[in-house]
């Protein structure tokens, strides 16, 4: 079953000036528990698609269908509530909230939907035991490793039960032993929980690790590749 | 949760929090005690108004206020002082012989009021015998005894037992007139009252005039409480329709008038302090939300929605107001405890102040209600205040927030 499906994707910058196409006739479908890589050259296009995909940027024209949803013809109150219902994103920079402990940085987004005290904090306690980071539940970022910050990260983008992980270069700021902890972390829950991770990459060994690797340059898909079989 | 993000994010930066507080905390301090500085002097003003100079409600002839003439009086002043004793909040009553006259001494002579009091009621309506700072309040004994301000006495060059002629005009149009000595001299804070008003017992001054014991040109009312003038009034002139029956307002519309505008006066006056703090408070917060541009980009990445955003930024607002805004109010009420006992001397100042009719000594005053006031009126600046960056904020896109680098 496809969790996203896009369609003839295009994104045009600066529209009245020098126009940019920064994606191009993108069409993609990705299923439920797929381990993807998107990789490319700077410039390729990865974040932009990344912010399509998540709905933080509008494509210029396509479809997107996110579980069904065209996203596309959500407002942009319908979108932020979508967003934190059906997607999860791990940043390159962690953005984690630093006046708030790792505990409420997860639990913040469970808030954010309601869920009730007592679950937030059952289902807090799992993910940071399953990062990890049980016993520095009440540590400020500014208290962890880059590495330690990024499982928050992780916990906090499956505390809302997405339906799938959209990780923008997550690993670019760690270091070796950190990305290769991370790697294995996510593979994990990939495997054990079915969650569907997206990242964008630079970094081969998130590459060697991924399931299906879709390769864009100039905006446009011109590999994608699912190990052991080429598309 | 918000409420303890929003908390905490005003204690990311302690610097700029802590200026902007202490801005908030000094300027409200310094409106408190200045309103409380100004109400303590109207209140005084006030209080020497009635207890020195007019009483709370003045009962006359209907024609007298309008021409002071010897002629329009009270003619039956004791049953009529009676039945005012008998109206609830009344406390005294002193009936008084008016009049309007010359006063010489051996050197110069001067225009004044005499006003022929009964000591012993006078003593219970207004507080002249407390104002003696030479002398004796009507003791001697002897005839034609006198009691003067000493602003007059300074300008007839007199002295306590020196003696004064009044010259006047009786009931049957005759001139004539009486020698009278100083037994006492009094000092009010107005130097225009003491400078003008003269006292003599009623039974030395009735005799001169030729008027009836019971008659009487004003009745002069003490009330137990300011706050039961409105009802007093209403009762004295339901029951005496043939008087003019007037409070301390009517008579003395100065002071009524500084009394009605001082409050709207203070307010704008703490209005003003709020607008250059709500400036402050506006800098300071688009500051702090333009610093944390990716952190709320992030914020509505991963699904917070506008409205939550704008309450957590407008608390944020509203915590750094009310925090240095109640920190504003406990100094501003230390203040105005303090010298609300210990008083101000402005004795530098004095001649300037008693030719107003003010104390020089103020003791400062402020009620629960206008602090309660204040604080709303901080609560709201506070509001205001967050509006403008939280609409900044709400105008951030979120992918274009993330890209930015801190």
């Amino acid at each position: 079953m496809n969790v996203i499906e896009v369609k003839k994707l295009n994104k045009i910058y600066n529209e009245s000036e020098v126009k940019v196409q920064a994606l191009s006739e993108v069409d993609l479908a990705i299923e439920q528990g797929e381990f993807t890589a998107i990789v490319g050259p700077s410039g390729s296009g990865k974040t932009t698609f990344l912010n399509m995909l998540g709905g933080l940027d509008e494509p210029t024209s396509g479809e997107i269908h996110i579980g069904g949803t065209d996203i596309r013809g959500l407002s942009s109150s319908q979108l932020i509530d979508f967003r934190l219902r059906n997607i999860g994103f791990v940043f390159q920079a962690y953005n984690l909230i630093p006046v708030l402990t790792a505990k409420e940085n997860v639990e913040f987004i469970m808030e954010l939907q309601g869920v009730s005290k007592k679950d937030r904090e059952a289902r807090t306690m799992e993910l940071l035991e399953a990062v990890g980071l049980k016993g520095r539940e009440n540590s400020r970022p500014a208290k962890l490793s880059g590495g330690q910050q990024q499982r928050v990260a992780v916990a906090r983008a499956l505390a809302s039960k997405p339906k799938f992980v959209l990780a923008d270069e997550p690993t670019a700021n760690l270091d070796s032993k950190s990305t290769e902890n991370l790697l294995e972390l996510m593979e994990e829950l990939n495997r054990k929980e079915n969650v569907t991770f997206i990242f964008s990459t630079h970094d081969q060994r998130v590459v060697n690790k991924a399931r299906r690797v879709i390769t864009l340059e100039d905006g446009k898909i011109i590999r994608d590749i699912r190990k052991n079989h080429t598309i | 949760m918000i409420l303890a993000v929003a908390w905490r994010n005003i204690w990311r930066n302690k610097t700029r929090s802590l200026v902007i507080l202490v801005a908030i905390c000094l300027g409200l301090a310094s409106g408190i005690f200045y309103m409380a500085f100004y109400f303590g002097m109207v209140d005084q003003r006030i209080n020497t108004a009635i207890k020195t100079e007019a009483s709370h409600i003045q009962i006359h002839h209907k024609e007298y206020l309008s021409n002071p003439d010897k002629k329009f009086m009270i003619e039956n002043a004791g049953p009529v002082g009676q039945e005012i004793k008998r109206v609830e909040g009344v406390i005294a009553t002193s009936n008084r012989i008016i009049l309007n006259t010359m006063i010489q001494s051996p050197e110069t002579g001067a225009g004044v009021k005499i006003s022929g009091i009964d000591p012993e009621d006078e003593k219970q309506v207004t507080n002249l015998y407390s104002k003696l700072i030479e002398g004796t309040y009507f003791e001697d004994g002897k005839r034609n005894p006198i009691i003067i301000g000493k602003k007059l006495a300074e300008k007839l060059r007199v002295k306590l037992r020196s003696k004064v002629v009044i010259t006047l005009q009786d009931m049957q149009g005759n001139m004539t007139g009486a020698a009278f000595k100083v037994e006492g001299i009094y000092e009010t804070s107005n130097t225009a009252f003491d400078e003008t008003c003269v006292f003599v017992r009623r039974s030395d001054l009735a005799p001169i005039m030729l008027m009836d014991d019971h008659a009487c040109q004003e009745i002069a009312v003490l009330l137990e409480k300011n706050d039961q003038l409105q009802v007093a009034d209403e009762t004295i002139k339901s029951k005496l329709p043939d008087l003019d029956v007037k409070t301390w307002r009517e008579i003395m519309p100065e002071v009524s008038l500084i009394e009605s505008s001082f409050t709207l006066t203070m307010f704008i006056f703490i209005g003003i302090i709020l607008l250059a703090l709500l400036f402050g408070i506006v800098n300071t917060m688009l500051m702090a939300v333009l610093e944390r541009a990716k952190e709320l980009g992030m914020l509505m990445a991963i699904g917070m929605s506008k409205v939550k955003l704008f309450l957590m930024i407008l608390s944020e607002t509203v915590m750094l107001s009310l925090f240095g805004g109640l920190c504003g109010i406990v100094l501003g009420w230390i203040l105005t405890l303090w010298f609300g006992v210990q008083g101000i001397d402005l004795g530098a100042w004095s001649a300037a102040y008693k030719s107003l009719g003010y104390d020089t000594l103020v003791y400062t005053r402020l009620s629960m209600g206008i602090s309660f006031q204040i604080a709303g009126m901080v609560i709201a600046t506070g509001i205001i205040a967050a509006i403008y960056p939280a609409m900044k904020a709400l105008q951030l896109n979120p992918a274009d927030a993330l890209r930015i680098d801190m």
